[in-house]
């Protein structure tokens, strides 16, 4: 693994089991986080974004079970130097006491749900401080549940560490839940559509947070999203997924203005624009495909407009585009008709970079 | 690679083939349940012994040469004697040391499950309980459906003040434990068929209105239902038919749940002398007759019993199966 | 919270006054009364009824009886069982052991059932969860009165560890089975409930955020998962109340306990009506009593209730 890497995954498979079926959920999937970097995964739901980061943390459920690939997880070591370890040789017991909430934390979608609403916020903050023994005592948990809150933008702390999650808003939830995540200062941060539940306004300050947060401490973030849209301002590199795959991957500036696959193509052509002038949103035509059978090519190819013969024979392999840019496409092999991105989208694109020129 | 040209031409499939790939095939609701409650092993079981205890109601009296209701003072008490099976030293008539059918000269008599204290026949007497208790259940049960399906349908799709008033009733009717309403209307009317079906009844049809009314109230609300209204159609009898499919699943399960209900009170009326009279005998009619004699003559109150906890078992498993079948919750993702 | 308990009782005291009404025009009705005695006279029969007030207009009658029941607790003489004395002092002197008994199997029911529950709902589908699946299935199938007569025929009769009958000398060793009776229905309900919530608490987003705070399994279970669960469980206690009255009368019967449930059972035999209404009013008083309970200890243990919105 680089130096500078700390988290790398290499073609991790994997299956749940549903009755009789197997349910091929990530298939051969490669991505890494680098130190202090915030990678958006970006893709609709059902194409394994959640998974891989429920692979990530040890949090699968029963019936699922990983192939083969590796997670390594750089681990740092007071004192000593760094050790990396695979996380998917781990048992359970060792993802709970070394590796979930003190070494990487995560922060779920839906706000109103994800605290339990018979325990006040300072006891749900603290819990895992005293869990992970990361305070000698109580009270020094207590002092550092209210520096947290107080660090996510909650006003009044101390008031606030005694109150029920139904005493607060959304917004101030969701703060609650990244003050939970960044109670062990852990090294990685995944944030699982955070803002996807919370008004617009609101999205906008959480997402302002999460990058001041980022300034503040340095903690890698991981930002699983649906919506391309949203992490255009954190996100340092990008990786789309579909059906299993990572399909395009590269800086968000390789991303956002010279994307390559066509369901990147897609994906950026749904945003709506800021100022309202497009015609009309699109939306990508039909539904991911069941994973019980993948389909043998490229799995976008029943849902594109620019669909190869070759597609539905055979898996592209990843090109590459940039030192850092690469996709799984056929359209960039050297026999593939010269293939132009929708109209929409290279107006839209052209219009940003010309905004870009003049500020 | 094959680099073959023509295998990187665009296609353009919209129609034929991505189509066949986007549409997934969906099992039908009923189908889906249906296909999860025969899985359920313990479902089975209950269906199997049910239909197994159902069909010995329906012909288990007729398959002896004794009868239920007759009256014999020579073969009294006698303890269960099978053919066959006594060779293996069960069944073969004997209480302890002691065998009646020896002593008295009966070698020739074969009482499957006993004769009681009149000398009636037991395993006449317990598949003729056995149909009484099912009667009895069903009859409830049915009657609890029509009014709890048209009391809530009639609350919830009134609204206001008759809805404020119905439900105060329920109110009231749900502070009162069941145990009293059913005891003290057995008493008032006098013990008897139709008085243990009155009260069973009126009990019964809360929980089932409760749903139906809340039902009610969430479909009320739906376009199809203020079109029907605006156009003057006749809504009531519009909801009704698209109310049923709705809850047709929790129906299903509550009344599952329900025929054990029944079937429990009616033997526990029995067992506090609240029992129908002779000579109609119910299970629970022979369990209160026969566990006085507990100790000499166990068999009285061992047949019926079994056949009760049985049948009582199979009905909540079968319950618990329609309800998991139904419920979306355990629906895989 | 207060105005929410007020409200409540003043509910719960008005449910009462219509019970008791309802019984009082049931008393009115119930056939065989023992003034239909063949071998009295008319005239002897019109002294009875003239002493029972019972020939008297409706409303100054139940006016008469509310004022007698509110005020003194009094709720007649006994026709039958003790003749002439009065049915509050037969009630009240019978009444404690009913509770008792009634305690011990809510508490032994409930305790175990938790247990129980706890472990079907956090070992799904293991050989420990399909065990208490099916126990519990067999628990709330079997009536409590046929699990008495096997008890007592089994630990009683055959191999003589406890006695048949329920012995006033011996208060608790003796209710021993009674108790173990009552509460199989209580263990499985509970069980069967707990295991259904717990298993979707443990399924719940802030459980998974537990989870991933990597706290250890066990506190995961307890702390969060059996806390909410155990909210909802506080609601069958209602129900379950029923359960355990309709049981004692027979456990009662059974065991010849000296308690209220047989005391009911003995009145319905011999028409005794006003032990009869007493112990149906005491019943439903004991189910209205425990149903506020149940809505207040709701609101305690639970701070969307207790705490109000907003501040």
């Amino acid at each position: 693994m680089k130096e500078n890497r700390i988290l790398e995954v290499n073609h991790l498979d994997l299956s749940f089991r549903l009755g009789n079926e197997v349910n091929h959920v990530i298939r051969d999937i490669s991505f890494h986080l680098n130190q202090g970097e915030t990678l958006a995964i970006v893709g609709e739901s059902g194409s394994g974004k959640s998974v891989t980061t429920k692979a990530i943390l040890g949090m699968i459920d029963d019936n699922g079970f990983l192939g083969k690939g590796e997670i390594l997880f750089r681990t740092s070591r007071t004192g000593k130097e760094d050790e990396i370890v695979d996380l998917t040789k781990k048992d359970k017991k060792y993802m709970q006491k070394y590796v979930r909430g003190s070494k990487i934390a995560i922060i779920f979608q839906d706000p109103m749900t994800s605290l339990d609403p018979t325990m006040t916020i300072g006891k749900q903050i603290m819990e895992s401080m005293l869990e992970h023994k990361k305070v000698a005592s109580k009270k020094e948990a207590m002092a550092k549940t209210i520096q947290l809150l107080d660090l996510v933008g909650i006003e009044q702390p101390e008031k606030r560490v005694r109150q029920y999650p139904h005493q607060l808003s959304g917004g101030m939830r969701q703060r609650v839940v990244i003050a939970i995540a960044l109670a062990c200062e852990p090294d990685v941060l995944i944030a699982d559509e955070p803002t996807t539940a919370l008004d617009v306004t609101i999205q906008s300050q959480i997402l302002e947070l999460i990058k001041d947060l980022q300034k503040k401490t340095g903690v890698s973030i991981i930002f699983i999203t649906h919506d391309l849209g949203v992490v255009a301002n954190v996100a340092d590199r990008v990786a789309v997924m579909y059906a299993g795959k990572i399909v395009e991957e590269g800086l968000a500036s390789e991303i956002y203005y010279d994307p390559r696959h066509p369901y990147t193509w897609g994906l950026l052509s749904s945003i709506p624009s800021l100022d309202g002038q497009d015609e009309e949103i699109y939306s990508i035509p039909g539904t991911p495909p069941n994973l019980i059978d993948p389909p043998k090519g490229d799995a976008f190819a029943y849902r594109s407009e620019y669909a190869l013969e070759i597609d539905f024979e055979e898996q592209p392999p990843m090109f590459q585009i940039s030192d850092t840019h690469f996709a799984a496409s056929w359209l960039l092999h050297p026999s593939a008709p010269k293939v132009d991105m929708p109209l929409v989208l290279a107006k839209r694109i052209a219009a940003f970079n010309e905004r870009r020129s003049q500020e | 690679m094959d680099d073959r040209k023509e295998r990187f031409n665009r296609v353009q499939l919209r129609d034929s083939k991505q189509q066949e790939m986007l549409v997934g095939s969906t099992t039908p609701f009923l189908k889906d349940a249906w296909r999860r409650f025969t899985k359920n092993k313990g479902a089975l079981v209950g269906l199997v012994a049910i239909a197994v205890i159902f069909l010995f109601a329906l012909i288990g009296p007729y398959i002896n040469e004794h009868a239920y209701n007759v009256l014999d003072k020579i073969h009294i008490n006698l303890p269960p004697r099978i053919p066959f099976l006594e060779k293996l030293g069960i069944f073969d008539g004997s209480e302890g040391n002691y065998n009646p059918y020896i002593e008295k000269g009966f070698t020739n008599d074969y009482f499957w499950f006993g004769t009681d204290v009149l000398g009636r026949d037991l395993w006449d007497r317990v598949w003729m309980g056995t149909r009484i208790s099912f009667y009895i259940a069903m009859v409830a049960v049915g009657i609890d459906m029509v009014i709890g399906i048209g009391y809530g349908m009639v609350s919830g799709f009134f609204g206001g003040k008759v809805d404020m008033v119905m439900q105060r009733i329920v109110e009231i009717l749900s502070g009162i434990p069941n145990l009293v309403v059913v005891t003290l209307f057995v008493l008032v009317l006098k013990p008897g068929m139709v008085s243990i079906i009155l009260a069973l009844m009126i009990t019964g049809w809360i929980s089932m209105s409760r749903v139906v009314r809340s039902q009610v109230l969430k479909m009320k609300e739906h376009e199809f239902i203020l079109a029907a209204k605006t156009l003057g159609a006749n809504s009531f009898v519009i909801l009704f038919k698209e109310l049923l499919p709705n809850i047709i699943g929790q129906i299903i399960v509550m009344t599952m749940f329900s025929i054990p209900n029944a079937i429990f009170y009616e033997s526990f009326l029995a067992f506090i002398g609240l029992g129908l009279q002779p000579p109609l005998a119910s299970l629970g009619v022979l369990i209160a007759d026969g566990y006085r004699a507990m100790i000499t003559h166990p068999h009285l109150v061992i047949f019926p019993t079994v056949v009760l906890s049985v049948l009582m078992l199979s009905f909540n498993l079968i319950a618990d199966g329609l309800r998991d079948a139904f419920d979306p919750k355990m629906k895989g993702f | 919270m207060t105005k929410f308990i007020a409200k409540r009782i003043l509910l719960s005291l008005a449910t009462l006054f219509v019970i008791l009404f309802i019984l009082f025009l049931l008393l009115q009705f119930m056939p065989g009364s023992p003034f239909n005695d063949e071998k009295l006279t008319a005239a002897q029969q019109a002294v009875l009824m003239a002493k029972y007030g019972l020939d008297k207009p409706f409303f100054i009658r139940f006016w008469i009886y509310l004022q007698n029941v509110v005020l003194r607790g009094d709720f007649g003489i006994s026709y039958a069982i003790k003749k002439d004395m009065l049915v509050s002092g037969i009630v009240i002197a019978r009444l404690g052991t009913s509770v008792r008994i009634g305690l011990q199997a809510l508490l032994l029911g409930v305790s175990l059932g938790v247990l129980f529950g706890v472990i079907s709902g956090s070992k799904r589908n293991t050989w420990m969860d399909s065990m208490a699946t099916v126990a519990a299935v067999i628990g709330v199938s079997i009536p409590s009165y046929v699990l008495a007569l096997v008890l007592s025929f089994v630990l009683g009769y055959k191999f003589r560890i406890f006695s048949i009958t329920y012995q006033v000398d011996q208060p608790l060793w003796s209710s021993i089975l009674p108790t173990i009776a009552l509460s199989f229905f209580v263990m499985a309900q509970t069980t069967r409930f707990l295991r259904t919530e717990l298993i979707e608490v443990l399924a719940s987003d802030y459980v998974k955020l537990v989870d991933a705070k990597g706290v250890a399994r066990p506190k995961v279970i307890l702390r969060h998962g059996l806390r909410n669960a155990m909210i909802s469980v506080i609601t069958i206690l209602g129900p379950l109340t029923v359960n355990l009255m309709t049981g004692s009368l027979v456990v009662e019967r059974v065991y010849g306990i000296p308690g209220i449930g047989s005391l009911l059972v003995e009145g319905i035999q011999v028409n005794d009506y006003n032990v009869i209404i007493m112990i149906a009013f005491v019943y439903s008083a004991l189910y209205i009593f425990v149903n506020l309970i149940v809505d207040i200890l709701y609101g305690v243990i639970d701070p969307r209730i207790r705490v109000a919105k907003g501040g």
